[in-house]
């Protein structure tokens, strides 16, 4: 009985609480989904002069996945492996780790997101499989290859007698029906992008669409006569021209008034500028999810596998960086296949990442181990030899005759000119963890580590918790602790960005 | 009525089964196990009588399972470089003794120790080094670290070791630590008892 009082007075308060948000009106005009399925309307809400229309909607539509990622206050939005990541407090995107600007953050509204509509030709049509198209002046949403050419009419001479044109851009066929009082003009494509007059003049009365989206109906006023339309292409343009007389007088070749400005579209906004922040010697970081695929890694007694742990605080660490510090993130894999050392490696150097950071979950033989560890490499003779080659360069003839002097490295070996930067990296990342989340007998350690080797950039590779201690495996789940983690991680990234910018900056 | 001659069925098959069970162990016990079982345990109670041997080094994981310690044994003493390696090795792959951690994967053992002219030893072991691996780099440094410097520690002529497995060079055990190349003692890990 008071269980269900309580829960009536929690729903009630969750009622409540999602009243004054509930704000929003509807826009004037419907947006309307065009795509090969046919046509329906998309609801859209409009807050403070901003069109934006609600994520869920978005996902059913598109058929993308949406999780809202509350620490680094985003969502993310995946389809078929590529992901957006939009934030609720600046006006942009990371859309497969490209930043973009959007006209607002992402808002919410009662228990919804909702996204400007932007999103959608800025930040989901680069990922979507097939072409997304928002055309604001017709309200249409284009999805597909659909010819939807635009169509400008206007009526140039007022008369009579009257002349007006109807432009089709790109050219489509087009055939004209003469009925009584009226002309309709039949384009062939699949819908029409149209700005029609509100009114018509002289002797039309009117241009609005016909029966079906193709058709365009120009109405006749009683006094004309005789009308025509007559079409012609040039430059990829189809041009309608149509001449009405009038009835009583014709020939009446009174001189044009001067045409009606053409009425221009509105150019689109142009993006604010991505990033104010000065060049930073990061630019691009690779997050490595250790495992995965048929490498589960290491297990918990309650099944909890390492190859997923990695994956999800990856996930959370990518979003806080791209968000907070507008650095561009690339994963070594963003969904659960297996890779190998050497393409996690190849990813990071293909891509010429300022910094490697490779996510792994412990295991040991005694359960009562726990807590966070961070390596760095640790290359035996040949790795110093490799070394010692890289800092003194191999003299070689170059273009002219000149003799100078150039980095080889083993490719294998290329961690070897990075060890000191990435000890540092390992001190910072120590250092930030420690204030988080509880570390672990040897809490840095440097050691031959395989994925760290071959990686040409300041790497280290993180043991974030034990799994085959219960309570760790329990934390590994929860989306706090996987929040601390990657908190952890951020915050060390900056520290590293802050050490790069001392050492650039004598 | 039907149940019960069901039941009678039943009985009858699980006992005609333990019985085949337990003849194939006896009979396993008494052909296929004889000559490698007898020969351990002539090997053990000849060794206690007769043959000589020498005291090793080897490493087993602390009983917080957070390093290695360094506990010396009796490994049998045996002719040349070689075949004395194939014996410290062999001896460090066995369980470990209470109250110490095992950091081999169980089923773990040694189908080849060979020695380079530069010095390098090569331990081949059976998969289960990699299949049974629990995975993490810790322990991951453990297992093939307890195995390097057992070899290191007891034939100082050895510099380095590189671990093989299955007859074949291997990246890692369990996605960690690099066994491409030969690795060098490392006694970081390594916590006197």
């Amino acid at each position: 009985m008071r269980g269900t009082a309580a829960i009536a007075f929690t729903l009630l308060l969750l009622l409540l609480a999602s009243l004054p948000q509930a704000q929003g009106t509807a826009p004037a005009t419907p947006l309307t989904l065009l795509s090969r399925d046919g046509r329906r309307q998309v609801p859209t809400i409009v807050l403070s002069g901003q069109e934006l229309i609600a994520l869920d909607e978005v996902a059913s539509l598109f058929q993308v996945a949406v999780r809202e990622d509350t620490l680094a206050g985003g969502l993310t939005i995946t389809y078929r492996g590529r992901t957006i990541v939009v934030s609720s407090d600046q006006p942009m995107a990371s859309v497969s780790g490209r930043v973009v600007a959007l006209p607002s953050p992402a808002v919410r509204s009662g228990n919804r997101w909702f996204v400007p509509l932007d999103f959608l030709p800025r930040a989901l049509a680069p990922i979507y499989d097939t072409r997304i198209d928002l055309r604001r002046a017709s309200r249409l949403l284009v999805v597909g290859d659909l010819r939807v050419p635009r169509v400008t009419a206007r009526v140039e001479v007022p008369g009579p007698p009257t002349r007006a044109t109807l432009e089709i851009a790109p050219a489509a066929p087009v055939s004209v029906t003469t009925e009584p009082g009226r002309l309709v003009i039949r384009v062939d494509a699949d819908a029409l992008d149209a700005a029609l007059p509100g009114d018509g003049a002289g002797l039309i009365d009117l241009i609005r669409f016909g029966d079906q989206p193709t058709t365009i109906v120009v109405l006749l006023d009683d006094r004309a006569g005789p009308a025509r339309a007559v079409p012609a292409e040039a430059n990829g343009i189809t041009r309608v021209t149509i001449d009405v007389t009038g009835v009583a007088a014709p020939g009446d070749a009174a001189a044009a008034p001067p045409p009606a400005a053409p009425p221009t579209a509105a150019a689109p906004a142009l993006a604010p500028p991505l990033f104010a922040t000065p060049r930073t010697p990061l630019q691009t970081i690779v997050i490595d999810p250790g495992h995965g695929g048929d490498d589960r890694g290491a297990r918990g007694a309650r099944g909890t596998e390492e190859k997923a742990v990695t994956l999800e605080v990856a996930r959370r660490l990518r979003t806080l960086i791209e968000m907070r510090l507008g650095i561009r993130v690339i994963l070594t894999r963003d969904d659960d296949r297996t890779i190998s050392l050497d393409e996690r490696a190849a990813v990071a150097n293909n891509s010429k990442a300022d910094l490697f950071l490779s996510l792994h979950m412990n295991a040991a033989s005694v359960a009562a181990v726990a807590g966070a560890e961070v390596f760095y490499v640790r290359l035996d003779r040949e790795g110093e030899d490799a070394r010692r080659a890289a800092e003194s360069g191999v003299p070689l003839q170059v273009l002219g005759g000149a003799m100078r002097a150039i980095d080889v490295i083993q490719w294998d070996l290329a961690q070897a000119r990075h060890v000191d930067a990435s000890a540092v990296l390992a001190g910072i990342l120590e250092q930030d963890l420690r204030a988080q989340v509880p570390m672990g007998g040897r809490p840095r350690q440097d050691a031959p580590l395989r994925v760290l080797t071959g990686v040409n950039m300041p790497a280290a590779l993180i043991e974030m918790a034990y799994l085959t201690n219960g309570e760790q495996e329990r934390l590994a789940q929860s989306e706090a602790y996987q929040s601390s983690l990657a908190q952890a991680m951020y915050n060390a990234v900056v520290g590293f960005r802050s050490y790069l910018d001392s050492q650039r900056t004598p | 009525m039907k149940r019960r001659t069901y039941l009678q069925i039943g009985a009858g098959i699980v006992v005609i089964g333990l019985l085949a069970w337990a003849v194939s162990r006896g009979l396993e016990r008494l052909a296929g196990l004889q000559p490698e079982s007898g020969a351990a345990e002539t090997g053990t109670t000849a060794a206690a009588a007769s043959v000589p041997r020498i005291t090793a080094t080897l490493y087993y994981g602390s009983a917080d399972g957070q390093s290695l310690v360094p506990v010396r044994r009796e490994v049998p003493l045996a002719e040349g470089l070689v075949p004395q390696g194939r014996e410290i090795v062999g001896a460090q792959l066995q369980e470990a003794p209470s109250p110490f951690v095992s950091v081999i994967p169980e089923g773990t053992t040694l189908r080849a120790f060979y020695v380079t002219d530069r010095g390098d030893a090569f331990v081949d072991l059976s998969p289960e080094a990699s299949s049974r691996h629990p995975g993490g780099s810790s322990t991951e440094l453990l297992t093939v670290y307890a195995i390097v410097n057992a070899v290191t520690a007891n034939l100082p002529t050895i510099q380095r070791v590189q671990i093989l497995i299955d007859g074949r060079e291997a990246d890692t055990l369990a996605g960690h630590v690099d066994l491409r190349r030969p690795l060098q003692q490392d006694l970081s890990l390594v916590r006197e008892p």
